[in-house]
C-alpha cells in the first residue's frame, strides 16, 4: 500500500477550491484567499527550489503555475461563478449561448454612447460620476451571484447574470481608459 | 568543494557551509556587481576601489577584449572597435535599435539580433555583454576568494522574452550559474523594503541608462507582490543625451560630423546633462577637429523643454501600469527613484507631482538595484533560515500570444500575469486532411501581428488527416520564474501526439552557444568537456545533499521497499561523484533522480497540505 493514501488532503488534481480548502462555493472570504494563496507559494515557489535537484524544480514550477492559475481563477467573482458552476455540473454555455435581454443591451449601448460623448467633451466628472455607478452595478451583480448559486441553486440564472456581468466590466474598463484620456 | 554531510535517520543536517552568491546590475552605461556578506549587503569595488564598471567594451586586433574605463578611455580614438551601451542591442535587430544611423559601429545584420564587425571579429551583443560579465565574476571571486554558487543577474522588468534569453545566455558564457533573472525595479523594492520594513504599496520609478521600468508593487508580510509592470526597454538617459546632442549641432549649426567628433560631442552632452542635476546652466565649450567652435550655455529651461515629450513617455507609462494595477496614484505609498537617471530635476518634479509626494531618494540610485539583486542570491542559494526570508511573485511584463488567422494575434498569457503561468489554447484546422500547422508565438499588445515582436515559428506536423475544423490542436505556453516563455503543441483527438517544445529562435541557438564557449576554452584542450564535468558533478552533489536533508525530515513518508532503492541509488552516485567518468557520473545522477521522483512528489503534496492546515512551517521546511 502507498503511503500517499494515508495522507489526507490536497492532491495535484484537486479543484482549485479543494486546493485553498475552501468550501465549494460563490462566497468567498478575500482575505482568508489571499492569504491561503500567500500561504501554499511561500512553500512551493521555484525560489525555494533553486538548490535542488532537477525533479524538484521541476514539481515547484507547476506546484506554483497550478497555485496562481486557481488564484487566479477564484479571485474574479464572474470567473468564480463560472467555474463553480462547472463544477457543479452545470455548463454555463457561456461561448455558444449570446442571447441576452433586449432592455439590457439597449441599456448598455446608451450607456457606451453616454461615455463615448462624454470622452469627446472632456467631460471627466460625468465619466467619474459613469464609474461610480457601472461600480456598484457590478457589485450589485457580483452579490445577486452569491445568493442565485449558494441559496437558490438557480444555476441557469447565474449563468446569465455572469453574461451580464461580462458586459459591465467590459464598460467598466472602457470609462476608465475614457477617464484616463481625458485626465491626461 | 564541501564535502557531502550525511547525516543519521532523524538527525538534522548540519547548518550549510555559507554559499558565495553574488548579485549582478548588467546596466547599459554601469554595470556593479554586489554580495552579502556578514548579512549586509555590499557593492564589491574594483582593485582601485571604484563600485562602478563602466559597461563599455574595447577589442583589440589580437582578440583581446579590454573591460571598463579603460577601454572607455578609447571611445573617442578608437569608435569602432568600442561598444558601448550594448544593452540596448541585446536580442534586438536593426530596426529596433532608435538613432542607429549615429552609432559609429558597423552593424552586420544577422538572424533575430544584430552583430558587430570589430578588428577581433563579428561579436554578437552576447559576446560583448558576456565579456563585462566575466570581468565582474574575476572581480567578485577575488575578493570572495572562492567558487561562485551561482548569481543573480537584473534585467529591466519590460524586457521581452528575447532580451530576457539573451541575458541569460550571456551569463552562461561568462561562466556563471544563474540563480534567477530578476526585474531591476524588484530587485531595488527589496533592497528598499528590507532596510526600511515597509508595507503596502510602493511604485518603483527606474530610469536607467537606456531602459525605463516602473512597477507597482504590495509589500506585506515578507512578500513581494508585484501587482503590474511597465515602461521602455528603449528609453533611459541616452536619450536625454541624444536631445542635448542634437541641440548642440543645431544650435552651433555643424556640419557633418566624423566618428571622432561625434563620440567628443556625446561626451559633452552627458556632462552637460549630468552638470544641471547641481546647477543651473552648463557651459558647453570644444573645438571640434573639423575646426568648428562650439561655445554654447544649456540652462534648465531649454534642457527641461527639449526633453518634455521624454518625461512624459515615463508618466504615461506610470500611468498605465496604476490602471493595470487597478489603483489611483495617492493609494501608493511611497515612490522609490532607482537609475542615475533619477538626478535629473525635471524627473523628480513630475514624479513628485504625479503622485502628490516627495520620491524616496534614501538609496544612492546607482547601487540599489545591485543591493537587492545580492540579497535575492543570498536568499535563493540557500544562505538564510526559513523563519527569516522573504518572497517574491513577480509578473510578466507584456502580453504573449499566437498568429491567426488574418495577421491577428489571439493572447494567450495577458501581461502582468504572476509567473510561474502556463495558459494552454486550442486550435483547429481549416482545409480537409490538413496534416501541418504553422505556429507563431509573438509578444505585445496590439492585435496585430506585424506589430508585436515576434519569437518563434515553428511546424507542427503529423496531424492526422481529418476534415477541416475536427481536429483539436492545443497549444500550451509556459512561463518560468524567470520569465522565460517555452510553448508545445500537440494533437488530442486521436490520441496521436505530436508534440514539439521550442526555445524562442531569435538571438543565439544552442549550438552557437556551445561554440562559443568553446572558442573561449581553446586556450585549453578538453575544457570544454571538463566543464561539462564539473557541472555534472555540481549537479549530482546538489541532488546528494537534497536527497540527505529530504530524507532527514521526511524519512517515514516511504516504505521500506522505496527507502531501500533511494539507500541504493545514493550509495551508487556517492561512489562516482569525484570519479571523472562522465557516462557512469550521469547514469547514477539519472538513477537517484528516477528514485527520488515519488518521494519529492509526495513531499510537496505533504508540505503543501501541513501549510493549510495550519501546523509549523518550519517542521516541513523544504
Amino acid at each position: 500500500m502507498s503511503i500517499q493514501d494515508d495522507l489526507p488532503g490536497i492532491q495535484f488534481s484537486d479543484d482549485h477550491f479543494a486546493l485553498f480548502e475552501l468550501p465549494r462555493q460563490q462566497a468567498l472570504d478575500m482575505g482568508e484567499l489571499d492569504q491561503r494563496f500567500r500561504r501554499l507559494q511561500a512553500l512551493v515557489h521555484p525560489d525555494r527550489y533553486v538548490q535542488a535537484g532537477e525533479t524538484e524544480k521541476r514539481l515547484a514550477m507547476q506546484w506554483a503555475t497550478r497555485v496562481n492559475e486557481a488564484y487566479q481563477t477564484l479571485k474574479p467573482a464572474g470567473q468564480r461563478a463560472l467555474y463553480l458552476l462547472n463544477l457543479l455540473g452545470f455548463d454555463p454555455r457561456i461561448e455558444s449561448n449570446t442571447a441576452m435581454p433586449t432592455a439590457f443591451l439597449v441599456r448598455q449601448m446608451e450607456l457606451r454612447e453616454e461615455v463615448m460623448a462624454a470622452r469627446a467633451a472632456g467631460d471627466g466628472d460625468a465619466l467619474e460620476a459613469a464609474h461610480q455607478a457601472m461600480r456598484r452595478e457590478v457589485a450589485e451583480a457580483q452579490q445577486e451571484l452569491t445568493v442565485l448559486i449558494d441559496q437558490r441553486d438557480d444555476f441557469a440564472a447565474a449563468a446569465d447574470l455572469v453574461r451580464k456581468l461580462m458586459f459591465q466590466e467590459k464598460l467598466l474598463r472602457e470609462i476608465n481608459d475614457a477617464l484616463e484620456a481625458v485626465t491626461l | 568543494m564541501a564535502l557531502l554531510q550525511i547525516a543519521e535517520p532523524g538527525e538534522s543536517v548540519a547548518p550549510h557551509q555559507h554559499r558565495l552568491a553574488i548579485g549582478i546590475d548588467l546596466g547599459t552605461t554601469n554595470s556593479l556587481v554586489a554580495t552579502v556578506r556578514s548579512g549586509m549587503s555590499v557593492v564589491l569595488n574594483d582593485e582601485r576601489g571604484r563600485p562602478l564598471l563602466p559597461s563599455v567594451v574595447r577589442y583589440a586586433a589580437d582578440g583581446r577584449a579590454e573591460v571598463g574605463f579603460a577601454a572607455e578611455s578609447a571611445k573617442a580614438t578608437d569608435p569602432k572597435n568600442t561598444i558601448m551601451s550594448v544593452k540596448r542591442f541585446m536580442g534586438r535587430g536593426r530596426a529596433d535599435i532608435a538613432h542607429i544611423e549615429t552609432l559609429p559601429y558597423d552593424f552586420v545584420d544577422a538572424d533575430g539580433m544584430v552583430r558587430i564587425k570589430t578588428v577581433a571579429g563579428v561579436k554578437s551583443p552576447v559576446e560583448v555583454s558576456a565579456d563585462i560579465l566575466k570581468t565582474l565574476r574575476a572581480r567578485a571571486e577575488a575578493s570572495l576568494g572562492g567558487e561562485l554558487t551561482g548569481a543573480v543577474i537584473t534585467v529591466p522588468a519590460y524586457f521581452d522574452d528575447a532580451q530576457r534569453q539573451a541575458t541569460k545566455d550571456a551569463a552562461q558564457l561568462a561562466g556563471l550559474n544563474v540563480l534567477r533573472l530578476l526585474n531591476e525595479p524588484t530587485a531595488a523594492a527589496i533592497a528598499y523594503g528590507l532596510d526600511n520594513a515597509a508595507e503596502g504599496i510602493y511604485a518603483i520609478y527606474d530610469l536607467g541608462g537606456g531602459t525605463f521600468d516602473i512597477s507597482i508593487l504590495r509589500l506585506a508580510k515578507g512578500i513581494f507582490e508585484v501587482l503590474s509592470t511597465g515602461g521602455d526597454s528603449a528609453l533611459g538617459g541616452d536619450d536625454f543625451d541624444h536631445r542635448v546632442f542634437c541641440w548642440i549641432i543645431e544650435q552651433a549649426g555643424l556640419k557633418p560630423l566624423n566618428l571622432h567628433d561625434t563620440r567628443l560631442l556625446q561626451g559633452a552632452a552627458r556632462e552637460a546633462k549630468e552638470y544641471l542635476s547641481q546647477h543651473a546652466e552648463a557651459p558647453i565649450t570644444m573645438k571640434l577637429s573639423s575646426g568648428e567652435y562650439v561655445d554654447l550655455a544649456l540652462t534648465t529651461d531649454i534642457f527641461t523643454e527639449i526633453t518634455r515629450t521624454l518625461v512624459q513617455k515615463t508618466l504615461s507609462a506610470t500611468k498605465k501600469a496604476l490602471r493595470d494595477a487597478g489603483l489611483a496614484a495617492e493609494e501608493v505609498r511611497g515612490v522609490v527613484m532607482v537609475g542615475g537617471s533619477t538626478r535629473m530635476p525635471q524627473i523628480q518634479r513630475a514624479v513628485g507631482e504625479l503622485f502628490r509626494q516627495e520620491p524616496l531618494n534614501n538609496l544612492d540610485p546607482d547601487k540599489v538595484v545591485a543591493l537587492g539583486a545580492a540579497m535575492q542570491a543570498n536568499l535563493l542559494a540557500g544562505n538564510r533560515a526559513a523563519s527569516d526570508d522573504w518572497l517574491l511573485l513577480d509578473v510578466v511584463p507584456l502580453s504573449l500570444g499566437l498568429e491567426t488567422m488574418g495577421g491577428l494575434v489571439e493572447k494567450v498569457i495577458p501581461r502582468n500575469s504572476t509567473i510561474p503561468v502556463a495558459r494552454a489554447q486550442e486550435f483547429t484546422t481549416f482545409k480537409d486532411g490538413q496534416t501541418a500547422m504553422s505556429v507563431h508565438v509573438v509578444q505585445g499588445e496590439r492585435d496585430l501581428v506585424s506589430v508585436c515582436r515576434s519569437l518563434a515559428r515553428f511546424e507542427l506536423r503529423g496531424i492526422p488527416a481529418m476534415v477541416a475544423g475536427a481536429a483539436r490542436i492545443r497549444v500550451t505556453f509556459q512561463v518560468d520564474a524567470d520569465g522565460l516563455l517555452s510553448v508545445s503543441a500537440r494533437e488530442q483527438t486521436t490520441g496521436h501526439e505530436a508534440r514539439i517544445e521550442v526555445k524562442p529562435s531569435y538571438g543565439l541557438t544552442d549550438e552557437e552557444i556551445a561554440s562559443m564557449l568553446k572558442e573561449s576554452f581553446s586556450h585549453a584542450r578538453d575544457d570544454a568537456s571538463l566543464r561539462a564535468l564539473r557541472e555534472l558533478q555540481v549537479e549530482a552533489r546538489r541532488l546528494l545533499e537534497a536527497t540527505q536533508s529530504a530524507l532527514a525530515s521526511d524519512a517515514e513518508i516511504l516504505s521500506a521497499h522505496e527507502r531501500g532503492q533511494i539507500d541504493a541509488a545514493v550509495a551508487e552516485l556517492t561512489a562516482v561523484v569525484d570519479s571523472e567518468d562522465r557516462s557512469a557520473l550521469d547514469a547514477a545522477l539519472a538513477k537517484l533522480g528516477a528514485a527520488t521522483e515519488e518521494f519529492a512528489a509526495r513531499r510537496m503534496n505533504h508540505s503543501v497540505h501541513s501549510a493549510l492546515a495550519g501546523k509549523n512551517i518550519d517542521q516541513v521546511a523544504l
